[in-house]
């Protein structure tokens, strides 16, 4: 397992689109520094047996029948956009 | 019984002066109403309340129905339609569901009415309710500590009988662990055992619906009402439900108890301790056969959750982009702009830490070592539980290690926080039921504090555990007590 020194905060905020301030990245850099030393302790077992877990219940393959059914109106699925014109949700100009 | 004294009383109590028709659902409403003004500018509780379409509700509420009449209040992350559902969060300020999530059909179907949401830490992640984004909810018991959490706003509703009951959710301890420290009765179901449509995730792997009520009887005829098979949820589980109230009462010859010796280790208060030991000794006085069992990887399963929790945590969030609903920042110069100071003014800062970290363990170069690997462990916890449930119908421990703590205690250290869960995550992990009933108090500075034992059953044996709890509640005088915010009221 990485060394808790791999975490670039800076970094990683980019990626999950999340500014932060240089006191929120110079504060989580060490506090998150701190919980990935805490799990650095998983590395101790031997996990070569075990099956990876998605979820604690055997559940697999779901499937239903694919039927048409009554579901939002566009107005409904308008009805808490931040901002709407034309049926449309508005959001900054994304190609030049 | 006069008006004043009906928030005092618990679903079950209810229901017989329902249909006997002494008290009508518009009384009872109106009653909750007052007591809400009066005592909840202290505690906290509620982030918005409806008490006109209750009130329409109320009028023809039929009270034959096994919950008629009831008024029920949620957690603020389960959308009732047309109502807020803030998650405690600023991205959500002024959000209204455009739906309603099955459990409020369920509760509905069943004669309950919802009436207003409860506070809960920031996406329910939190375990004091002080990462909500819009208020404080204090602890009835003692004002000036925390409620638990992350459900700690419907812990302190039902605490301080604003409540009769309540809806919370269950990712790593968050109704079980407010229970506790509020001295009332939280159920985490099955992983499966009730639909989470309509419930904002945090935590898909991990998030359970489920009760937190006065009586064990009330968290069965909760269960009830919203356990059972929902097409619109893929992870629910297609199970027969039993009557979880009829199956109440069985005395408990010949039920053994599991005492996992992992479970009894450094760092429990010692009035935890002590309580625990006493509430064992007392089961064992009823009839149950205490045996020891082993939990080999108890001390992996915080820093399983962590990495398993904020890895889903950080791919559910990533819906809050500004486009479609909730807060939106102003001027953005670009779309990255857009998101990136959209999520930085909404989100508050354990739930930007969990994104970091969630990102941080998905990210291309670390998959493998974080979450591949904490997905095996979370394998062996699972198995663990399998094992010693061959030995043991339930397994006992305390809840949390400690009682309620002052607000800011355990705020500057993120990971003090997350080792309060240490005994109730890996009920999570496994996809287990859980229970938390009062079993004691602990004296602090001269003021009593609840203490919680947990009770830990088989995937979808709710039923045996709920007997379990209420075998010991009903020979206990500890969920008579009431907080003295409350016990001023009753007694006026």
């Amino acid at each position: 397992m990485a060394r808790d020194s791999d975490l670039d905060v800076a970094y990683v905020a980019r990626l999950a689109r999340l500014n932060l301030t240089e006191a929120e990245t110079e504060l989580f850099q060490k506090q998150l520094g701190d919980v990935l030393k805490y799990v650095e302790k998983l590395r101790e077992l031997n996990v070569s047996g075990a099956e990876a877990a998605a979820h604690g219940v055997p559940i697999f393959n779901v499937f239903r029948e694919d039927a048409p059914r009554d579901w939002f109106t566009a107005e409904e699925a308008l009805s808490n956009a931040p901002r709407q014109t034309d049926g449309l949700f508005i959001v900054p100009k994304v190609v030049e | 019984m006069t008006a004043k004294d009906l928030p005092a009383l618990g679903i079950a109590e209810l229901q017989s002066l329902l249909r006997q028709r002494e008290v009508s659902p518009r009384e009872l409403l109106e009653a909750l109403r007052d007591r809400i003004e009066i005592v909840d500018r202290e505690v906290g509780a509620y982030l918005s309340l409806d008490f006109e379409a209750a009130a329409k509700e109320a009028e023809k509420a039929n009270v034959d129905l096994p919950l008629g009449g009831v008024p029920i209040a949620i957690k603020d992350i389960i959308s009732v339609a047309g109502q807020p559902c803030t998650c405690a969060s600023q991205i959500l300020r002024g959000y209204r569901a455009p739906y309603n999530a099955t459990v409020i059909g369920k509760l509905r179907a069943a004669g309950a009415i919802p009436f207003g949401k409860t506070n809960l830490d920031e996406f329910a992640m939190g375990s004091s309710t002080e990462n909500s984004g819009i208020k404080l909810t204090r602890n009835p018991w003692e004002l000036s500590c925390v409620p638990g959490g992350s459900s700690g706003g419907s812990a302190a509703a039902v605490a301080s009988d604003t409540a009769f009951g309540a809806l919370g959710t269950d990712t790593g301890g968050s109704i079980r662990q407010p229970a506790a420290l509020t001295g009332i009765v939280g159920l985490k179901p099955t992983y499966g055992r009730v639909s989470r449509f309509g419930l904002v995730a945090f935590a898909s792997s991990l998030d359970q619906i489920g009760p937190l009520t006065k009586t064990v009887r009330d968290a069965a005829l909760i269960m009830n009402a919203i356990a059972g098979h929902d097409p619109q949820d893929s992870t629910s589980l297609d199970e027969p439900v039993p009557d979880y109230a009829v199956a109440l009462d069985h005395d408990l010859r010949g039920v053994k108890l599991g005492l996992p010796k992992e479970y009894m280790v450094e760092g429990i208060d010692p009035q935890v301790k002590t309580a625990i030991d006493a509430a064992v000794k007392h089961l064992n006085s009823l009839g149950a056969e205490i045996v020891d069992v082993s939990l080999p990887h108890t001390e992996y399963a915080t820093a399983v959750y962590y990495i398993l929790a904020t890895a889903e945590a950080s791919a559910n969030l990533a819906r809050f982009d500004g486009v479609r609903y909730g807060y939106r920042t102003e001027n953005p110069k670009d779309l990255l702009d857009h998101y990136g100071r959209t999520r930085e003014e909404g989100f508050g800062p354990e739930v930007k830490r969990r994104i970091i970290l969630g990102t941080y363990v998905l990210s291309s170069g670390y998959y493998d070592a974080y979450y591949l690997r904490a997905q095996k462990v979370r394998e062996l916890i699972r198995q663990d539980f399998s094992k010693v449930f061959e030995k043991a119908d339930a397994l006992i421990s305390p809840t949390s290690p400690v009682p309620a703590f002052k607000f800011g205690e355990r705020t500057a250290d993120p990971l003090q926080m997350y080792l309060t869960d240490i005994f109730t995550c890996p009920a999570n992990l496994a996809g287990i039921c859980g229970i938390s009933v009062q079993c004691g108090f602990a004296e602090i500075d001269e003021k009593r504090l609840p203490i919680g034992l947990q009770l830990l059953g088989k995937p979808l044996d709710e039923a045996r555990i709920l007997q379990i709890a209420h075998a010991f509640e009903q020979s206990t005088e500890w969920h008579k007590a009431c907080a003295p915010i409350a016990a001023t009221l009753r007694n006026a």
